[in-house]
Formats: C-alpha cells, structure tokens, sequence
C-alpha cells in the first residue's frame, strides 16, 4: 500500500508542468513497491487543484493503470481530502476522459465519481455494500445473467474500481483502512 | 516617420479597438508615440493591452503619460510603469506613490512561464476572499473557482503564446449596464502566435474552406481545439467557460481580426458573441468579468 500526501510538493496544484512533475513522482513509487498495489492519494493539504493539473496528477494517472491492453500494474487508488472546487475539476477531466474513480470521505463512506453505467454503479453498491461478493451476488440484485454479471465485474475490475481475489471482488475504498495487496 | 496614437480618454476593452484602428496599418518598424495624456480612466484590460501593444513593435514606442495626477498615480499602483520602463520610452512626469490600491487584486504582472502563474495563483488567494465574498457579495464557493479560472488563462499564455504577457485583476464599478454594481475583472494581454496560429501547428491540421480567426476562436472556445493531440487538452477554457456561466460572468477574448464572447444570461452586458474584421492585434487578450450579487 501506498500513501501518498501530493502536498508535499506543492500547496497549490497548478500548471501542467506541476502536474506532470507530481504524477511522475507517485508512478516511481508505485514502481518500486511491486506490481499490485492499493494507493490512497491524499488532497487534505491541497488548496486548490486547476484542470491542467487534475488532468495531469489524476487523469493521466489513472489511464497508466486502467488500459486494456497493456496496465502498467495492477494499481487501484482512493483519492481522500478532495473538496468541492477540486471535485469541479476532477470531474472534469474524468468526463474527458471517460474514467471512473472512487473517493473517500471523512465518515469513511466511499463514493464513484465519473463516467459509469447505471448498472455498473450498482454492480459497484452491492459488491461495496457485501464488503466482498461474487457475479452471482450482483446477478440476483440486479437481474443480470451469471456470465453478463462476471462481464460486468470484469469491467470494473478493469477500470480498477474493484479489486479482484480469485473469483471474488472488493469495491475500492469499501474497507475502513486500505488493504495491504502485497502478498 | 513617426506617428501619434492617440488613446482615448477611457480605455478600456471597446475602446483599445480605437488604438488598434491607429496601429494596425503602420509598418511593424514605423516609430509610433502613444498619446496617454488625456486618459481618465484604464481598466486591467487596457493596461495589459497597451504593453502588449508595446512588445509587438519592432522599434520601441514612446509614451506620453497621462498628465492627470490621480491617474498616473492609479497606474503606477498597477505597476503599469514599472512594466511600461522596460518596453516604452517614457515621457513625462510619473506620479509614483507607496500607497496601496484596495480595488487591485493583482497588480499589472509578467507571465512567461509556470513558475509566474505559481506566483499568481499564492498571491492573489490572499487577496480574493475579502473582495469577492465580503465586497461583491459573492458566495464563498467562488474563490478557488475565481483562482483557477485565473490560472487557466495564464497558462494559455505559457502554453500557446510563445512569448510573455501579463495579467491584472481588479475590482471596479461597472457602469456600462449594470447602474453602478460592482465586477472583478481579470485581464491577460499576450503578443504571442494567437488562436489561429496556434491551432495550425497542430499535426496534421487541414485548412477549412472558412478558416479565420474566427473560426479558430470559436473551435478553441467553444469546441475545445487545442494543437496538442492529447485529449485532454482544451479543458481549461472549457473551465473557465462554465465558471463565468455559474456566476453570471462574461468571457471574452480577442485574437487576431476577431473576438469571441460568452455572454452573460442577465442582461447586464450587450456584447455580440463574435465579432470579426476588427484590426489586427497579434497574440489573445482576454477578459473575465463576474458581477456582484445583487440581493
């Protein structure tokens, strides 16, 4: 697991250059510490966030990880301290980019923010309300086949928004602390 | 030869198109006087402008400063003439002063690179709360809204220009249309490579059968074009798009022959949203104005 305070580098996240430094600094740590990780970003410190560099330190964060053909680990992330204005942003750039993510809030409840389906963000609830569920869970809740439900997971799976153990899932961000993914 | 521009008494950004009528048609190398010594009144737009005007010369103009006390004064505390030393001859008597100006929240300041719009972004959110929430009666939530509209369109200079510019912000009333309510106003003036150039130097980029600075200007504005072909670029303007559109604000900019607005839904401004065929001005100048609320 890895923590990471973005604002240990700058207080202000602005400027693409900024962004592009911060990113490049949290992918070499996710490079040194093994090929599956859960990583909380941590904006508490952060006073504000533009689009240049939301774009930078979240969404071309998030596309190293959640490519189809080819993620450079197997890294899922929950994003904590985010406020309101960095939200404007935030969800601008996802919506850009058509990518999803989660995020944690001061009573531990966790939220998906961004581009998904209706039924992928109900898929999401019962598998973050379970704690840990299978395809059949989410098939019976939301009247999906088996194989239509584990499509569905592996979707999510893909997005980095669930994380997989063999053939259950856990939501990102639905346990209290973060899980330690290494073995 | 030498020929005298004459600036008008308000200058702002209608009236900056006076000066340009005046400009455009001289040779780049033809000495050129500005005549500042009637102005009343400049606002963040004209100030930016006028240097701007200053570094696309190819021979360095002379300034006459404006003769009126109060108004070299007020330009001063906008550190106009600290800027205008560099890219002016100046002539006449500069009235300096060590007072602070209340209505500024930011002087008139230097963009050239990230590092500026990291000095802009720290200096201004000390200043931004008290005159948008207390002054302007705006809701808290604008300030870092306020602040990374501001940081977006300096990046466009850092980005897109090619060369420096600057930006000013202040807060002034308004008594165009809206009776003497209150606005902040930002400003950023760049001599740089404008819309249309910048858009052209994207990769592959094809010519359309209407191509213009019009055009270019309303595909960046209003369709988020950018020359880069990462796909998430020409979000910041889109930013800024519908942060003036969450506050009932006006954005517009001018590059080139044309000049784009996002108007307002009330109806305190009555700008056209494209105008074109105005005289050429090299580079983007833009501007941002959010109204006070009225309860």
């Amino acid at each position: 697991m890895l923590r990471k305070s973005v604002c240990e580098l700058y207080s202000n996240l602005v400027t693409r250059p900024t962004g592009a430094a911060v990113r490049c600094e949290i992918e070499q740590e996710l490079d040194r510490i093994g090929d599956r990780a859960l990583t909380v970003i941590d904006f508490s410190h952060v006073g504000l966030l533009d689009f240049s560099c939301a774009d930078e330190i979240v969404a071309k964060l998030l596309l190293q990880y959640v490519s189809i053909d080819a993620p450079r680990q197997e890294v899922y992330f929950v994003f904590r301290g985010i406020s309101e204005s960095h939200m404007d942003a935030i969800e601008a750039v996802l919506e850009r980019h058509q990518l999803a993510l989660v995020t944690q809030h001061a009573d531990g409840e966790s939220r998906l923010v961004g581009i998904v389906s209706v039924k992928e963000r109900k898929a999401w609830e019962i598998i973050s309300q379970l704690g840990s569920g299978v395809s059949a869970d989410v098939a019976d809740a939301i009247g999906l086949s088996p194989a239509d439900a584990e499509l569905m997971l592996d979707t999510l799976w893909r997005r980095r928004l669930v994380i997989r153990y063999d053939s259950a899932y856990v939501a990102v961000g639905s346990a209290a602390e973060p899980m330690r993914l290494d073995a | 030869m030498t020929t005298i521009i004459n600036v008008p008494h308000s200058l702002e950004d209608k009236s900056f198109e006076q000066v340009l009528d005046q400009v455009a048609p001289l040779p780049l190398d033809e000495k050129i006087i500005v005549d500042t010594r009637h102005a009343r009144w400049a606002s963040p737009y004209g100030l930016t402008a006028l240097l701007a005007l200053a570094q696309s010369r190819a021979e360095r103009p002379v300034l006459y400063v404006p003769e009126a006390e109060n108004v070299s004064s007020y330009w001063s505390r906008m550190d106009f003439f600290k800027h205008a030393a560099e890219l002016y001859e100046l002539q006449g008597r500069v009235k300096s002063t060590k007072a602070a100006e209340t209505s500024v929240l930011l002087e008139v300041t230097s963009i050239s690179k990230s590092d500026d719009v990291h000095d802009v972004v720290d200096k201004i959110q000390q200043r931004a709360q008290e005159a948008l929430v207390k002054n302007l009666n705006l809701d808290a939530k604008i300030t870092m809204r306020f602040t990374m509209a501001l940081s977006e369109v300096c990046q466009n200079i850092v980005e897109h220009a090619g060369r420096g510019g600057w930006v000013a912000v202040q807060t002034y009333t308004w008594r165009v249309r809206l009776g003497g309510r209150k606005v902040v106003v930002i400003a950023v003036a760049d001599p740089g490579i404008g819309f249309r150039q910048s858009l052209e130097s994207a990769p592959g980029f094809q010519r359309k059968d209407r191509w213009d600075d019009g055009q270019a200007l309303e595909e960046t504005v209003m369709r988020g074009a950018s020359r880069f072909r990462d796909p998430g670029r020409g979000q910041g303007l889109a930013g800024v798009r519908r942060f003036v559109g969450n506050w009932d604000g006006k954005l517009s900019i001018r590059s080139g022959t044309a000049r784009i607005a996002v108007l307002p839904k009330g109806d305190w401004d009555e700008d056209e949203p494209l105008v074109e065929d105005l005289s050429y001005f090299p580079g983007a100048q833009v501007q941002i104005t959010i109204p006070e609320r009225v309860t």
